[in-house]
């Protein structure tokens, strides 16, 4: 299995690994895959005003999908919510080159990304609601 | 220590330096064709060829009539099968195996089912044996061949084979086993064992890779079969093919370093499996042993670790030679499907890593590896957010996965 620079580096230095407080009225939690799957990311933002200010994430999964995990938190950090939405998992294959094989650990990473967004908005829309 | 350090013996095993020693002639001096009846080169290479035979006989206690030489365990396994298949065909159409039975075996099998043949699946235990008890309840009227292996080469559970033999032995059905694993690593005897067929790999017991031979009973009962590989007649009509001298003599030498160092080396594997897993489980918590840990292969060491994914867990093993249950690992995403028929579990299954030991191991290997699984599952812990929810007390059971 060869495993391009990038992802490899990722392994090695896994950027923003860690958590947030999930309590947190600023903080969106994403967590999606399976154990039966071998992949499953939790992927958390914190957010103030539209921007994500802080990302972390924790991957249990192959190398490729620590690696996918970890450039999206890279990428998001900074980025406006809306920004971070736009997202697409080609753009995670293209960056790590990704082989054929490892396209769903980054359509995994999107999916996260995507599923933090929608818990951080469900609470603001709850807090709205209250 | 040579980097990267060989840790999969069950994948395959270096050659010894005394099986090359043996070998080496038959490619430039004495490179006659054994079926050669006319002349000295044929003469030398048919005495060497027949030295072989007794090698292989001696080891497994059988005689040396009874062994036909392949391109090694897959082919004989083909020939075993389909051999007996047609041959007795006729009688009946029923073959039982296991589940957890190397993909030679199981394709073969359902390449059978294609033809016509029956096949019943035995359901392994949590340890991946079977019992003597569910061949004797599968065996029915029209069941002309049992199939089970010796040792299961992912996760090392050795099967109650003396018993299984016996079980067949009683009720007229054929036995053959796979012995891939088992032949040089443990006592094997076909008489004792009650053994009718039995097949095995040069490159498993530091022999040479594309040579392997199958074991076919003369007396009690005799066993026949249609041969699979048709011009010649060479190995009395079971496997027509030039012999592979070389490598004929190279699976000789190894039978016979391996019947002589037998007690020896297992009692070395043994060492530096327990050396091995003592520091792992002294360091580490949620580890389990995949096979029986009692009854398994000397160097065999399947270990799953909780909350990491194999694939992520051999990147950070980056000077050790392992391999993985993990469907990561696979090229087809599946995950091993011996784990599967062991009831272990997609999850545990991805984190699983087998780890084998052999010959040339040392002490010195067995604790840098060590120090590289615990260092390595500990950082990849630390990733974990599975590792995550259960330090906060969370049952990983109860929670709603979004899957794929």
């Amino acid at each position: 299995m060869a495993y391009s620079d990038k992802v490899l580096d990722h392994y090695d230095n896994p950027r923003n690994v860690g958590s947030l407080d999930k309590h947190s009225s600023e903080v969106g939690t994403g967590i999606v895959g399976a154990p039966e799957c071998g992949d499953v990311m939790k992927l958390q933002i914190q957010v103030e005003g539209d921007t994500i200010v802080d990302a972390k994430f924790k991957t249990f999964g192959c190398g490729s999908a620590i690696a996918s995990s970890s450039l999206a938190t890279e990428w998001i950090k900074g980025k406006k919510v809306d920004e971070a939405m736009a997202i697409s998992n080609t753009e995670i294959v293209e960056e790590l080159s990704l082989p054929p094989v490892k396209i769903h650990c980054s359509v995994l990473a999107e999916d996260a990304i995507k599923a933090a967004v929608a818990d951080f908005k469900q609470k603001q829309d709850a807090e709205e609601g209250a | 220590m040579n980097l990267p350090i060989y840790f999969d013996y069950q994948a395959t095993t270096p050659v010894d330096q005394r099986v090359l020693d043996a070998m080496l002639p038959y490619f430039t001096s004495a490179y006659g064709n054994a079926a050669s009846r006319s002349h000295a080169f044929g003469w030398k290479a048919e005495e060497a060829v027949d030295q072989s035979r007794e090698q292989i006989a001696s080891i497994l206690n059988a005689s040396s009539k009874e062994v036909v030489f392949t391109s090694g365990s897959t082919e004989a396994i083909n020939l075993a099968m389909k051999g007996v298949g047609e041959m007795y065909g006729s009688k009946g159409k029923h073959i039982i195996t296991c589940l957890a039975e190397h993909k030679a075996v199981l394709d073969t099998a359902k390449h059978m089912e294609k033809e016509g043949f029956e096949v019943t699946y035995l359901v392994p235990d949590d340890n991946g044996a079977v019992t003597a008890q569910q061949v004797a309840d599968a065996i029915r009227e029209d069941t002309i061949l049992v199939t089970i292996m010796w040792a299961n080469n992912e996760v090392g559970t050795v099967n109650p084979i003396r018993e299984i033999g016996a079980a067949c032995r009683e009720r007229g059905v054929l036995f053959f086993t796979d012995g891939t694993q088992a032949v040089g690593k443990l006592p094997v005897d076909v008489e004792a064992d009650n053994i009718d067929l039995l097949c095995f790999s040069g490159h498993k017991l530091y022999g040479p890779k594309g040579v392997g031979a199958l074991y076919v009973r003369r007396r009690k009962p005799r066993v026949r079969l249609v041969a699979q590989m048709d011009g010649g007649g060479h190995e009395r009509g079971m496997r027509s093919g030039t012999l592979n001298v070389p490598g004929i003599v190279g699976l000789g030498a190894a039978c016979a370093v391996a019947e002589q160092d037998l007690e020896k080396d297992m009692a070395h594997s043994i060492a530096m499996r327990e050396r091995f897993e003592e520091k792992i489980f002294g360091a580490l918590d949620h580890v389990a042993i995949n096979g029986d840990e009692h009854s398994r292969l000397p160097g065999c060491s399947n270990l799953s670790f909780a909350y990491v994914e194999g694939e992520s867990l051999i990147m950070g093993f980056k000077d050790l030679a392992v391999s993985s249950g993990s469907a990561c690992t696979s090229a087809s995403l599946e995950p091993s499907h011996v784990l599967q028929s062991m009831g272990v579990g997609d999850e545990l299954a991805h984190s699983s890593i087998r780890f084998g030991f052999g010959r040339l191991t040392t002490p010195e290997e067995i604790d840098f590896a060590a120090e590289q699984v615990i260092t390595a599952v500990r950082k990849l812990r630390e990733l974990s957010p599975l590792y995550e929810m259960v330090q906060e007390g969370i049952d990983l059971s109860t929670i709603a996965w979004t899957g794929h």
